[in-house]
């Protein structure tokens, strides 16, 4: 039974012409996943629209408007499974006007797989792809290099391309880059190994994501307890309880660890990590747990436990990337939004737009007021509140952040959080 | 006592797999997490709850989400009048259990009251939607929690966790809030809601797992026993008030268990033996049809049924 398995959750960008629908209805299918019913829908939509192929695209194109235009707008979620692991797709779209959508499903992504076509090289939206991965900090990057029967099943064709793209990557902040040319219509080194191509030795996707190390990937070292729900049952049996809920960020806690409490710089220990099933020894990313301290202290929603000597920067100033999503306005140097960080909210004043980025060519262009839909941008922000910030390349949860308009209550921006930041 | 399947791996067993958690921790740890941020956030959340297996799942984890301090909203049931007598046993239950309160928004009432017409082929799935929205609206809800997953259903796949709604409840696909890391926007204004569904990420066979491995009581209807049925189009419906033999029609005794709960006069049984949470389970692993395309009648009227009735206000 499944009781050993992990969770690995994987980004895929391409587009329809990249063979990326067919890649990803082989990896449900080969796994058992899609289930006869649903194919058989499928089947039967492809007929009526007088399709001589089964077009698995229908299977990811889940809404109305995405089958009319036969295009995927949005982020996909899909699920399978192996009896090793278990994976959740955020399927993207590939093209530049949904960018967004690209940075959503990369935010929370272990993998991002790409894909381009073996006949056509690296394009510039692999280049956008591989970007985007990089600044969410997608921790490894899988390219597979699809349609290799379509160039003879070339090893040259495909050594080209590794090369040029290692080339590329040297520019990017990339942890692990993996290449693999693979047939997603004919189903070679998805899942099992090409007999097309011997003189590949890596392992097939599949399998490549199975065995794909993560656990380094978490942040095991900084603690990082943002405070999400304080617990005081107003009962007699369990009178005086004080417990401080919160999902851990990062780090590692334990009962009996010195804390440091932020804003307050208080500093008391860890009494005891409980769960509704009883306490536990340790509890590391993402475990969701509820603490309690020796000492009484005033904390709230929004407050971060750290370890006394290794803190966040407590900041007002914040040096950040920001993806910009509102399709009804840019974000302007002067603007003010509300600005969500872990469990904290406070507002932002856009102080600067230093720049933005060609998102093809990575070039900066500078001397601009503002950032229109889909555009990356550095910006200087302040805030209200002093956030309890890390480098978002040190530290995932708490180098993050969103922009919400203060009228519409829309998610207008999406922020990562560069080196630059200022204490407060 | 935390159970195997859950316990986060010990470094003695894979050093490669220290402080990894399993699949269901995760997933259980992300649906604690959506539940904390909306008692911290939302003004006046509610849990929708019908008595099947994934509302069930949900209440467990909500209990584990506040404890030791009891669920921090109240749960509410879209009663269409059409419910297996079992569910509602099995729904008191779990209030007085956990001394919940309970909401019950009447479909059976709204047509006395002329809120809503009965549709002529007997199917309350529509109907229940401005029930619903009118109980939502009366309770000052800004926020309820579904069962809803990703898996079940393509327009589902597209969905937040966090799901807008606006003041006439309805979800707008193509415009809905982008939604990063685990950073959730709930804001709304007076009369808008949203709609949180903590599970999400699950599918139908994590459930079954977490329901065997948690030991989680769920209704009857689920394990496998010998039912008085009837064929109809292929699916197998139990000779009961909602599903009565019509003329010509020939009933026998089958071993079955439903897949999924929901009216009794559009859910099917399917044949089954597994009468225990590991059978279920290894059955549940094994099968190739949808739990929606083996039981359910409602869902198979057109492409874009769901994606149309999310749209007016329904999960």
């Amino acid at each position: 039974m499944a009781r050993e398995t992990d969770l690995l959750r994987l980004a895929t960008a391409g587009s329809v012409d990249d063979g990326k629908s067919t890649l990803i209805g082989r990896l449900l299918f080969d796994s058992k996943t899609l289930f006869v019913d649903q194919l058989a829908a499928v089947e039967r939509v492809s007929r009526e629209r007088g399709h001589d192929y089964t077009d698995l695209a229908l299977l990811t194109d889940g809404l109305r408007a995405e089958r009319e235009q036969g295009i995927t707008i949005d982020v996909a979620y899909r699920f399978f499974a192996t009896p090793k692991r278990r994976f959740i797709i955020a399927d993207t779209p590939g093209h530049i006007q949904y960018t967004r959508n690209m940075v959503t499903g990369a935010s929370t992504a272990d993998v991002a797989v790409l894909l381009l076509d073996a006949r056509r090289g690296i394009t510039e939206q692999s280049r956008r792809h591989a970007f985007i991965a990089s600044l969410l900090g997608v921790p490894h990057i899988l390219l597979c290099v699809n349609k290799m029967d379509l160039v003879d099943w070339s090893e040259d064709a495909f050594e080209s391309i590794r090369e040029e793209f290692v080339e590329f990557a040297t520019r990017l902040r990339v942890r692990d880059l993996s290449f693999i040319p693979i047939s997603a219509l004919h189903g070679d080194n998805v899942v099992t190994q090409s007999k097309n191509m011997p003189w590949y030795d890596g392992l097939p996707l599949l399998r490549h994501l199975e065995r794909l190390y993560v656990a380094s990937d978490r942040n095991l070292v900084d603690v990082r307890f943002p405070v999400q729900y304080v617990i005081r049952p107003q009962s007699h049996s369990v009178r005086d309880y004080r417990g401080y809920a919160g999902t851990v960020g990062s780090g590692v806690l334990k009962p009996g660890d010195p804390v440091m409490v932020l804003p307050s710089g208080l500093e008391t220990t860890i009494e005891t990590i409980e769960t509704a099933d009883g306490p536990v020894e340790e509890a590391f990313p993402p475990m969701a747990v509820t603490v309690t301290l020796a000492d009484h202290l005033d904390i709230s929603r929004g407050d971060m436990l750290c370890r006394p000597h290794n803190m966040p920067t407590v900041a007002q100033e914040i040096d950040a990337q920001v993806c910009w999503m509102d399709e009804s306005a840019p974000m302007a140097k002067g603007g003010k939004y509300a600005i969500k960080h872990t469990t904290r909210w406070a507002r932002a004043l856009v102080r600067d737009i230093a720049y933005r980025i060609d998102v093809n060519t990575l070039h900066r262009i500078e001397g601009i007021d503002e950032l229109a839909l889909n555009e990356i941008g550095r910006v200087q922000l302040r805030t209200t509140q002093p956030l309890f910030v890390d480098t978002y390349q040190d530290n995932r949860q708490t180098g993050a952040f969103i922009l919400v308009d203060e009228r519409s209550n829309k998610t207008v921006g999406a922020g990562v959080i560069g080196r630059a930041t200022v204490a407060a | 006592m935390i159970p195997s399947a859950l316990r986060p791996e010990r470094s003695e067993r894979d050093p490669l797999k220290s402080h990894v958690l399993s699949n269901l921790r995760s997933l259980e740890a992300e649906s604690i997490f959506i539940f904390r941020e909306v008692a911290a956030e939302m003004a006046r959340p509610c849990l929708l709850f019908s008595g099947g297996k994934d509302s069930t799942v949900m209440l467990a984890i909500a209990r584990k989400a506040f404890a030791p301090a009891p669920i921090p909203f109240p749960i509410m049931h879209v009663d269409t009048g059409l419910n297996f007598p079992e569910v509602l046993a099995y729904r008191d239950r779990w209030v007085k259990d956990l001394g919940l309160k309970l909401i019950v928004a009447s479909v059976p009432d709204a047509i006395e009251r002329g809120i809503v017409q009965e549709e002529p082929n007997g199917s309350r799935n529509r109907i229940q939607t401005p029930v619903l929205l009118e109980a939502v609206e009366q309770n000052g809800f800004d926020c309820l929690f579904g069962g809803a997953r990703r898996d079940e259903e393509k327009a589902r796949a597209k969905e937040r966790v966090f799901s807008f709604r606006d003041e006439f409840g309805q979800w707008d696909p193509k415009n809905q809030r982008p939604e990063l890391w685990s950073l959730y926007n709930g804001r709304v204004h007076k009369g808008q809601s949203i709609r949180v569904f903590p599970l999400s990420n699950w599918t139908e066979l994590d459930i079954w797992t977490y329901i065997a491995a948690e030991k989680v009581e769920i209704a009857d209807l689920y394990f496998a026993a010998e039912r008085e049925v009837i064929s109809r189009d292929g699916m197998l419906y139990m000779v009961n008030e909602f599903t009565p033999r019509k003329d010509g029609e020939s009933s026998e005794r089958k071993t079955v268990r439903y897949r999924t709960i929901g009216d009794a006069n559009l859910t099917a049984a399917v044949e089954s033996d597994a009468d225990t949470l590991d059978k279920i389970v290894a059955e549940i692993a094994a099968v190739r049809v949808t739990e929606r395309g083996a039981t359910r009648g409602d869902d198979r009227v057109s492409e874009t049924s769901m994606e149309d009735r999310k749209r007016e206000g329904y999960f």
